[in-house]
Order: C-alpha cells, then structure tokens, then sequence
C-alpha cells in the first residue's frame, strides 16, 4: 500500500478523461444520465457536483466510504430526494419533474429493509404488484420466478419476521424485480450481512445480470465487491474522483506489488536500490517493492540479484490501492476504522492470496 | 403503453427466453384504485393477526361503560327525574361507542410512523402510485378496522337498555363510519409530520382524552360554564355524540312526558351562541373536516426532501 502521490494524481486525470470519452461513445444506450448534481442539507453540501453516465446493461457501482454521497445520489435517482442543482435523467426520465415514469422504471433495494415483517413473502410480493400495476395475470407466474431465482418460492407463505437477514435481503431483491425494472438500484446490498451470505447474494446478482435485461446501480463500501462491477465511480466528500472499469483503475496506479523473501533481506534491500534504482521496505515479513510490470521483472531479478531468492510474489493493484491512491487514504481509515473489516483486507493482502 | 419493449437478447439465448414478460401500464384511475386497494387490504390484514389489540382497545371504553358507568349512575340518578327508570349507562353509551372508534382510529394512523420507522414506507413512497391513493388507502383502512371496533361494541347495547332496533343500529353504524373516518384523516395527518413512534404516541395520547371529555361524552351539554361551552363546541367528536345520543334517546321506549324530560334535560341540541345546529350540518362539519385533514395529509406526503 504505497503508492506514490504522482501515481495518483496522473490517475485522476485519467479517471477524467475517461468519463468525457463515455460520453462520447455513441454506439451504445444510455440509461441513467447524471450533470452537474448537487444536493445541500441546510450547510451541508453532500454531493457537491457529479457527472456521470451509465449504459443499458453495465453493472455500475459506487465507491466510497459512509457519508461519502452514496445515498444521496441513489435517493435522488429514485426519485426520494430533490436535487438542488443539476439533473438526473433515468431512462430519459427527468427524476425531478417526471417522478412517476422514473418510478415505473426502477426497482429498488435499499440498506434497511423496507420489507412488512408481520407479512408473509408472497404478501409482501402481491402488495408490491399492485402498487406498480403488474398485470394480474402476470403476478403469479413472475412471482414464482423471481422467488424462484432467489430461492424463496418454498417459503413464500412464511412470515417475513422469521427470515434471516440475508433471507430478507433476497426477498428484497426479488421483490424489486417484480415489475421487471430496466434499471436495479441496490444501496450496499450486502452490508450488515456475514461473509457467506454476502458472496450468496452476489451470486444471485451475478446470475441476474445473465437472466434478465438489466442495468444495476449499486452503492458500495466494500472493495472486494466492487470488483463485480463493469465500472466503478470512486466518490469522496461529494466528488466523483474516478470513474473507469476496475481494471483500468487498477491500471491507472501502474505499479505491480512484488514481495520477495530472500536469504538476506538487508542486502537485497541494498541492492534493490543500488542496481534497480528501487526502493524496496520490509512489509508483511518480506522485501516489497513497486514496479511497473512484475511478470517481465520477475526473471530479470532472479538473473541479476547476486543475494539468493526463496519465494517471490507478484500482486496486481487491488481496489484498496486504488482507492488509497486516489483519495489519499484508506476507505477503512475513512470510515474511521472497522476491526474486523481490517483484518479481512490485510488476509487478502498477503502474498499468494487471492488475487 | 409498455414500459417494456422488446429486448434483444443479451446473455445466451436460453436464458432469457424463460422470462416472464411483464409491462408496466400507464398511470391511470384502475392503477390508482387497485394501489388504494392494497394499501387498505394491508391495513385489514395486520389487523386480523393482531388480536391483542383488537382485545386491548375495547378494555378502555369498556371500563368507562361499566364501572365509571354503574357506578356514577348512583351519584346521577340524585338529580334525575324517575330516576328508577333511566340507567346513566344508556346516556354515556352513545359516548362510550364514540371512544371505542377514537382509539382505534388514531392507533391506526399511527401505523403510518411505525412504517416509516421500519423502513416500509419507503416501499410505497418509491412506487409509482399518486400519494392522493396511498392516503386514502390507509384512510380507509383506519376507517374499516375503527368502525368495526365501535360494531362490536355496538352488540352490548343490550347492557345500557339501548334496543337493537334495525334503523338505530344502521344509524349509528353510518355516524361511527364518519367518525371513524375524520379521526383516521386526523391521525394521518399527525402521522405525516411526525417522524417517531414514541412522538406520535404522546401526541396522540394527549389529544385523545381532551378530545373524549369535551365532546359531552360524559355530561349534557347544557348549562356550562362559558368556558367550556366553548371548548366543547370546537371538539369535532362533540358533533357525532350529540346526534348518535339523539338517535339513541329516539328508539327509547319511555313514556312521553319521562321522553321530554330526557330529551330537553340530558340530550339538549348543541347551540352555536343559541342557535340550534341541525343534525345534518353536525355531520357536515365533520366531514368536511375529516377530508380537509386527509387533503392536508395528501399534500404533506407529496412533498419530498
């Protein structure tokens, strides 16, 4: 995780310059069409200016710690907030002045649940149904698809009240494909939940995108599940900071991780300098360095390092590098630290790990 | 028409096929209706799975009927005529069945807070349904589940002498919709401003009880302090008691001159500065404050941040 502040600042004029050349692209359909946004609370400002595009289809996700203008942004596309300036354009729908076409156009789940616990699944389904007008006739059939898809349909008649959370949330994205929405909002879909719930519910997005026709817009604070998006907003304090696809942005950074164990540590940190021009540092127990394509680097090292190399590591960016290097800290360090959220990233940060 | 026109088909063929096609009509009268629809139905269903509070509201004008009923009916009959013949129970009942609808009535409103608390509100505030239908709905909700309250308690009319006469029962089944419906319109109003549970719970209770006391529930209408002949002339539940007591003292089987004693002493008519209000325009004034307090409630909920 040490990126140099140059490193960062040449992204960021990526990320921009990226977003402008979206834009331009005329071959494709666009869905949610975001300028010039902001939206003040009394003094405080919570999205201070955004831009941004999505295509029929992307999964687009927004990145950014809490408090950062997730919601807000996700309130005002739904329809649930005025903006103060700007527009937002859903489907080609003003969500300022056209607010019912808006709604038609969308299905939404939110953090909290926004289920009635004291009705049953199906209950809970039919009332949605007739709230948007879903044909009668399509009511059944679709219900038992989309509870199907989430793997509910033999618990509709159980009381909401007795589901699990991530039951809840399943439920809750069900419900939001009822009406057959063109575009998905999800506000940290998975927050609050346990791990393996978590990557359940994404199989279930990711089995979504395949079925159905749709775009998603979701709001995220976790790393790792930013990487399911086709491109990802890093948003902080109320700007967006970067806007491109994962691996772009990874990109972006430039500088592969390497982390290599030696017999002698000192020496090859010495001579990683001398002969390199590296600055190589002790992280994790090992001797890390940056460098812009590791694969290519890794047999010049082994031929030219006169101290012996035990084990060598390569790591591309992650998102947390990214994010660190665009906002100048840690998302975990932004949201003032979480313990257990800590000691998940530094798992997946070690050497030989997942990515 | 269709939200939904046709899509190419994206991920593998296969998949896509098994969809079932759903389109989403346009905003129109049958789509509002239908939203009202739910919105009441849900109202009338988690009434249904909670008892305990269907139970628990009928406890409170029961004790008034009952004991405050028998026993202040030692103490009043001092000052009445014939007293041997005229329970007290059969003047507060008409007020007694007025209470069993208040409570009701406003609680249910307050469902509108504990949704918003909860999150559900949300659900139906996203949907793309006028919020006019979502007021209403819940409107009618409170309504039916309140009037139905004032009808079980209208089967122990029997206890305070009051005869099941079919156009008396009617009668004061239409008068406990109209309450019921004003008070429902009320409590959502309340509920569209105040944001928690606990706030609506004060509120509500701190109005509730003035509300009851002041509409002559308890004692005629007649020779008042100035004071609070005023008061009880500004308490619309004051508008509803005086004609279902009306309509009660009616279908009474007493003898004339016991009728005009009754009727003059305990059933005066309410009087705007001496003049005699009219029942029809008793009943006016309360709907129309009941849907001057629902379109209130309609404008509240249209607004967003």
């Amino acid at each position: 995780m040490t990126q140099s502040e140059a490193a960062g600042q040449a992204g960021a004029q990526a990320g921009a310059g990226t977003s402008s050349a979206l834009l331009a692209d005329r071959g494709r359909q666009t869905v949610i069409a975001v300028s010039g946004l902001v939206k003040r609370y009394g003094e405080v400002e919570a999205v201070r200016g955004i831009d941004f595009t999505v295509e029929r289809g992307e999964t687009f996700g927004f990145l950014g710690p809490n408090g950062a203008g997730k919601s807000t942004t996700i309130k005002i596309l739904c329809t649930l907030a005025t903006a103060t300036a700007g527009t937002a354009m859903v489907n080609g729908h003003d969500t300022a002045t056209d607010r019912d076409e808006v709604r038609r156009n969308i299905g939404l789940v939110f953090q909290d649940t926004t289920l009635d616990t004291y009705l049953t699944a199906e209950q809970n389904l039919r009332f949605h149904a007739d709230l948007y007008g879903v044909p009668r006739a399509a009511v059944q059939p679709r219900m038992r698809q989309v509870l199907d898809m989430v793997g509910l349909w033999d618990r509709k008649d159980s009381l909401v009240s007795t589901f699990s959370g991530g039951m809840q949330r399943r439920l809750e994205i069900a419900r939001g494909l009822l009406h057959a929405p063109h575009v998905l909002f999800l506000d940290e879909p998975t927050v609050g939940l346990d791990p393996q719930t978590r990557s359940s519910i994404w199989a279930y997005i990711n089995d979504l995108k395949q079925r159905e026709d749709i775009t998603i817009f979701l709001t995220t604070h976790y790393m790792d599940e930013a990487e399911h998006c086709d491109r990802i907003a890093i948003i902080d304090h109320g700007k967006i900071v970067a806007i491109d696809t994962p691996e772009e942005l990874k990109a972006s950074i430039g500088k592969d991780r390497v982390q290599i164990h030696t017999a002698d540590d000192p020496a090859a940190i010495a001579e990683l300098g001398r002969a390199f021009g590296l600055s190589a540092a002790m992280h994790e127990g090992a001797v890390t360095f940056a460098v812009n394509s590791g694969e290519q680097f890794v047999p010049r090292l082994f031929g030219e390092l006169s101290v012996p190399i035990r084990a060598v590591s390569v790591s591309r960016p992650s998102l947390d590098d990214v994010f660190m290097s665009y906002t100048g800290t840690t998302i975990r360090d932004a949201e003032g630290g979480a313990g257990n959220e800590f000691m998940r990233n530094m798992a997946r940060m070690r050497p030989g790990g997942r990515r | 028409m269709a939200t939904q026109t046709t899509r190419p088909a994206v991920a593998e063929e296969g998949a896509v096929v098994d969809r079932i096609r759903v389109s989403v009509p346009d905003r129109g009268l049958r789509h509002d209706l239908r939203a009202v629809s739910i919105v009441w139905r849900r109202e009338l269903i988690r009434f249904r799975t909670d008892r305990l509070r269907a139970i628990t509201s009928l406890v409170q004008p029961f004790l008034f009927l009952f004991i405050l009923g028998t026993g202040l009916s030692t103490l009043a009959s001092h000052g009445l005529p014939h007293s041997a013949s005229f329970d007290f129970k059969t003047f507060i009942y008409p007020g007694v069945l007025a209470m069993s609808v208040l409570f009701t009535a406003i609680f249910s409103a307050g469902s509108i807070v504990w949704d918003r608390e909860f999150g559900f509100l949300r659900e139906i505030l996203v949907a793309p349904v006028s919020r006019a239908a979502i007021v209403v709905g819940k409107c009618l909700g409170g309504t039916t589940i309140a009037t139905y309250q004032g009808v079980i308690f209208l089967a122990l009319a029997w206890f305070a002498h009051v005869p099941y006469t079919p156009v008396l029962i009617f009668g004061l089944i239409g008068m406990l919709l109209l309450l019921a419906f004003t008070l429902t319109a009320f409590g959502v109003m309340m509920a569209a401003r105040i944001r928690q549970f606990q706030a609506f719970m004060a509120v509500t209770q701190m109005l509730v009880l003035p509300l009851f006391f002041l509409s002559g529930a308890l004692y005629p209408l007649n020779g008042l302090p100035a004071w609070l002949a005023v008061l009880t002339r500004l308490d619309p539940l004051t508008y509803v008691v005086g004609p279902m007591r009306h309509l009660v003292f009616s279908h009474l089987s007493l003898s004339p001159a016991l009728a005009h004693v009754i009727n003059s002493r305990l059933a005066p008519s309410i009087t705007w500065a001496g003049w005699p209000v009219p029942t029809w325009l008793s009943l006016g004034i309360v709907a129309v404050m009941g849907l001057g307090m629902m379109s209130v409630a309609i404008a509240e909920f249209s607004k967003t941040d």
